[in-house]
Order: C-alpha cells, then structure tokens, then sequence
C-alpha cells in the first residue's frame, strides 16, 4: 500500500519512553511515520492535544503509558483512560473512526510489545486511509487585508460623533 | 456632527439576539437614537442597496448575529465588514457557530430531505427541493446557496469583538456599548466578558466540593435538585469549563450550565476540555465500570459542542457520514 500514515504517539517517560528506548536499543523497526511525543506521564494529555494533533494533519494518535497500578504519579494512567473512553465516543460522532485513535499499556521493559502495538497501528491507520483534515472557511485574503486596516482605526472615531452630554445621558441610562 | 452609524445583522440565528437588545429596556430607544441605524432587518426597512452605497469604513459598528450557513449570508457580512470600522460577533452562534451549528453533525443532503420531504407534516409528492434558479412564468427567481456546513462568524470575516451568550444578557451588551461610546475598548480580538469560570461566580459554588466523585450521571429531570452544585447531584454541569458572564442565568433558573458563553482564554475549545473535567471526576478505575458510568452520558459530542461545534477544532471540517 502507497498510502504512509503520520501517527502521533504520546508517551508517558517512566514506562513507554523507556519501552520505545529498548526497542530502539535492540535496533528493533518501525515505520517512519510513527512520531513520538515524550509527556511525563499519560495522565498529563489533554484531549485537546489529541484534536490538534488530528487537526494539524495526524492520520492517527496514540497515548501509551504505564500499566494500571505502575504510573509513577499513581493515578494519571486511569485518568487518561477515562478520558480516552469519553474520547472515544467524542470522536466516533466527530466522524474519526475509532481505530485512528488507541490507548495502550506499555511498561519499560517491553519493548517487543511496543514494536508490536506500534506496527499494528500503523497498518490499522493504512487500511483506513488518510484522515485528509483541511479547516474549511469562507474567509478571503482580500476581505482579510482591508480589514487589518480597518481595525487600527482609533476609537476616538465614535466619540468624535457624539457630542459629550449625549455619552454621558447613555451611560448614565445604561 | 453626523451620528455614529451602526448596523445590526441576523444571519443563522433565532431572533433572540435581537430580543437581547430589548432586554436594555429604555436605554435601548437612547442607544438607538444616539445612532443613526444603517441596517436592522427585525425593525427596520433598510435594503441592502443602502449599505452598498456607504463609502467603505462609514459605518462605525456593526454588531453581527447568528452562524453563516447561506450564500446571502457570506456576502452581507464580508460587505459589512468592508463598510464598518469594527465588526462585533455577537452571540453564541456568531461567536462559535452556536445551536444551528449542530446541524453540522448532518449532511447538507440529509437536511434538505428531512425538511422538505421526510418531516411528518410535509407532503410533497413531487420530492421538490429548494433550487437557486427557478422559473416562474418566464422569470428567474434567484434563492441564495444553502452551504455544504455552518460556520461561525470569524471562520467567514475578520472580527474585532465578540460579545458571547444565548443570548447575551444586558449587562455584557452594556458594558460593551459603554467601552465602545468611550473609545475604551480592550484589544483587538477579547471576548467582552470576565475571563473566568462560570463556577467562580455560580450562587452553587459553596456546595461543590474540592474533590467531586461521580459513579451515575442524571439527567436533570431525573433528580430532586436539593439546591447543591449540580456536579455534586450528578448531572453535568459545563459551568466548570465555561466563561462566567451570564450572570448564572441557568443555574438561577435551576438548570445546570450548557457552556453557552464559551471558553475562557487559555482554553482551546470547550468540548474536549469540558469532557476532559467530566471524566476526572468518575469515581472508578475498573474499565467496565468506567465504561458503564460513560454510557450514562447521552450525546456526548452534542452535549459538550452544545454551542460550539463549528469553531471547534475537529468540528470546522467534520467527517460526517448520516
Ligand atoms: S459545576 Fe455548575 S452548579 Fe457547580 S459550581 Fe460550577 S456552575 Fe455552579
Ligand atoms: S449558565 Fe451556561 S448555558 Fe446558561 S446562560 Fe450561563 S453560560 Fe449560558
Ligand atoms: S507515569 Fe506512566 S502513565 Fe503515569
């Protein structure tokens, strides 16, 4: 297949980073079109990440952290999985298939089950095919120029046209 | 010396923008005749031709409703902008696409049929639907293109302010009119309303806890509100990722906060931060469990982009199937 997804993966530093690591320690391969993003654990992703990274041309996106019960901030590993199932049903009505978007466990010392969950994917994502995300506006470089000056135009251009007592009589009604 | 001249345009909306304006009482006939209004389809009979002849930048303000989803409406707002020195959104459609934005979760296709041919109380055996050329006894009627989606207002022109609300509530629309009579308004692009959260001003607050945990969430009908924070019942309540402002018009009404005011500034968008809180507060690490408690939430997507969708970030080019 032609089509080389971009994928973004964020991974938590204490078990995944450490995973991708090994993996590249043992000169294990994976597609170039697999980037990793390090956080300090899976907990910290925010959603919006996860939206912009579509938005900025991810064709799939990833959080990968510690097994339940081994984040090394105890906690952010579920958060993250809770915040990946509302996710989930977020982008599903969005129209992002559900395969473009996974969370997975992934501890130091796999680095082969990171070089599989990786792979896997990457050929999903393929199979699928580009997400082709492009921010449609109406908006005109030519309004958008006469507007750039319009704007530095100084307020003083409203109150020039009322006469003082007539401001003050609106603000005081106000 | 000529009066300021300022404009009033619907596009998307609902009418109750313009009923906003009402809500200033009597200031509102002081504010209207201190300037000379160019156009106000809901009062007044000014035609488009009138505002194609100002000189361009002749109109001091004008203040903009409603989601753009028509051809009629690309061009009249790209002419105001053309002839207004400030272009103010105003509203929670024109701000961030609002209510008919969620008609963005549908194919332009699937709408024109359900309003022209599906709905109950239609009959139209022909399967007619609206065209932009029509002849009638030898005339070409001409009716503007319905767009593929909606888009809020400054995915269309450029916009120097933006008064948010469903619909804005007197005060922010005073406060706006007074920065503008003198010339204090803040810089280009603020949203004209506190940047903070609805919560830090909600009459509920006392009752939200530090640490909220949730194991069901309700419906607001499904609960006997006890006057607590609403999230402490179990229903959800956006107050926490929305922009104060509205004066906690809904939690007053014993409703609980749809996020019509928006985001705050360091915010991004709404709905995912919004889903992101919610889902903080479920009380349970065990999968399954999670699992159920999420299927208690109904819509998600249309619930957090209530107001939002089209200014969204994955919401301004939606890949929608139905
Ligand atoms: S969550 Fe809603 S009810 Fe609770 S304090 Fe915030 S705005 Fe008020
Ligand atoms: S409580 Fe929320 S939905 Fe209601 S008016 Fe205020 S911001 Fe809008
Ligand atoms: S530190 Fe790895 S998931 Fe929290």
């Amino acid at each position: 297949m032609d089509f080389k997804p971009k994928i973004v993966i964020f991974v938590c530093n204490w078990c995944s980073y450490a995973a991708a690591d090994g993996a590249g320690m043992k000169r294990a391969k994976y597609p170039a079109g697999i980037k990793l993003i390090r956080v300090m654990c899976s907990g910290r992703v925010d959603p919006q990440f996860i939206l912009q990274a579509f938005h900025q041309g991810a064709d799939g996106v990833m959080i990968m952290g510690c097994h339940p019960g081994d984040c090394h901030y105890k906690e952010g590993n579920y958060k993250a999985l809770r915040r990946a199932k509302l996710l989930q049903k977020i982008l599903d009505q969005l129209g992002v298939e559900g395969d473009r978007f996974k969370l997975e466990w992934v501890s130091a010392s796999e680095a082969d089950r990171f070089i599989k969950v990786v792979n896997e994917m990457y050929e999903n994502v393929q199979k699928l095919g580009p997400l082709d995300y492009k921010a449609d506006t109406l908006f005109s470089s030519e309004v958008a120029e006469t507007v750039e000056q319009g704007s530095e135009t100084t307020p003083e251009s409203v109150t020039e046209t009322l006469d003082n007592n007539e401001t003050e009589e609106i603000e005081q009604i106000l | 010396m000529d009066k300021p001249k300022a404009a009033f345009y619907w596009c998307a909306s609902c009418g109750g923008c313009e009923e906003s304006l009402v809500d200033l009482n009597e200031a509102v006939i002081k504010v209207l005749t201190a300037v000379d209004m160019v156009l106000m389809p809901v009062a007044m009979d000014f035609k488009y031709e009138d505002v194609r002849k100002l000189a361009d930048k002749e109109i001091t303000v004008s203040f903009i409703n409603g989601a753009i989803r028509t051809s009629e409406q690309e061009e009249l707002v790209k002419l105001l902008r053309k002839k207004s020195i400030y272009v103010i959104a105003y509203g929670a459609c024109s701000h961030l696409g609002g209510v008919p934005g969620l008609a963005n979760f549908y194919k332009k296709e699937s709408i024109l049929d359900r309003a022209y041919i599906e709905s109950e109380s239609t009959v139209n055996p022909e399967k007619k639907l609206p065209k932009m050329k029509t002849t009638v006894e030898g005339k070409e009627l001409e009716l503007p293109e319905f767009y593929d989606r909606v888009y809020a207002l400054n995915q269309v022109i450029d916009v120097d302010y933006y008064i948010p609300g469903c619909p804005p509530v007197p005060d922010v629309v005073k406060n706006a009119i007074v920065a503008l009579l003198k010339g204090a308004l803040p810089p280009k692009g603020s949203i004209l309303t506190p940047n903070k959260s609805l919560c830090k001003d909600c009459p509920r607050q006392e009752s939200k806890p530090d640490k909220l945990s949730i194991k069901e969430f309700k419906r607001p009908y499904e609960i006997m509100d006890n006057g607590d924070c609403f999230l402490q019942q179990g229903v959800i309540c956006l107050g926490i990722s929305t922009r104060t402002g509205c004066e906690s018009s809904c939690i007053n009404a014993n409703m609980p906060c749809r996020g019509c005011f928006g985001p705050t500034d360091n915010v991004m968008e709404s709905g995912s931060k919004a889903s992101s809180a919610i889902s903080s507060i479920i009380d349970t690490n065990d999968e399954q469990e999670i699992d159920a408690i999420m299927d208690t939430i109904v819509d998600p997507a249309g619930l957090f982009y209530r107001y939002s969708l089209p200014a969204s970030i994955l919401g301004k080019n939606i890949k929608i199937k139905k």
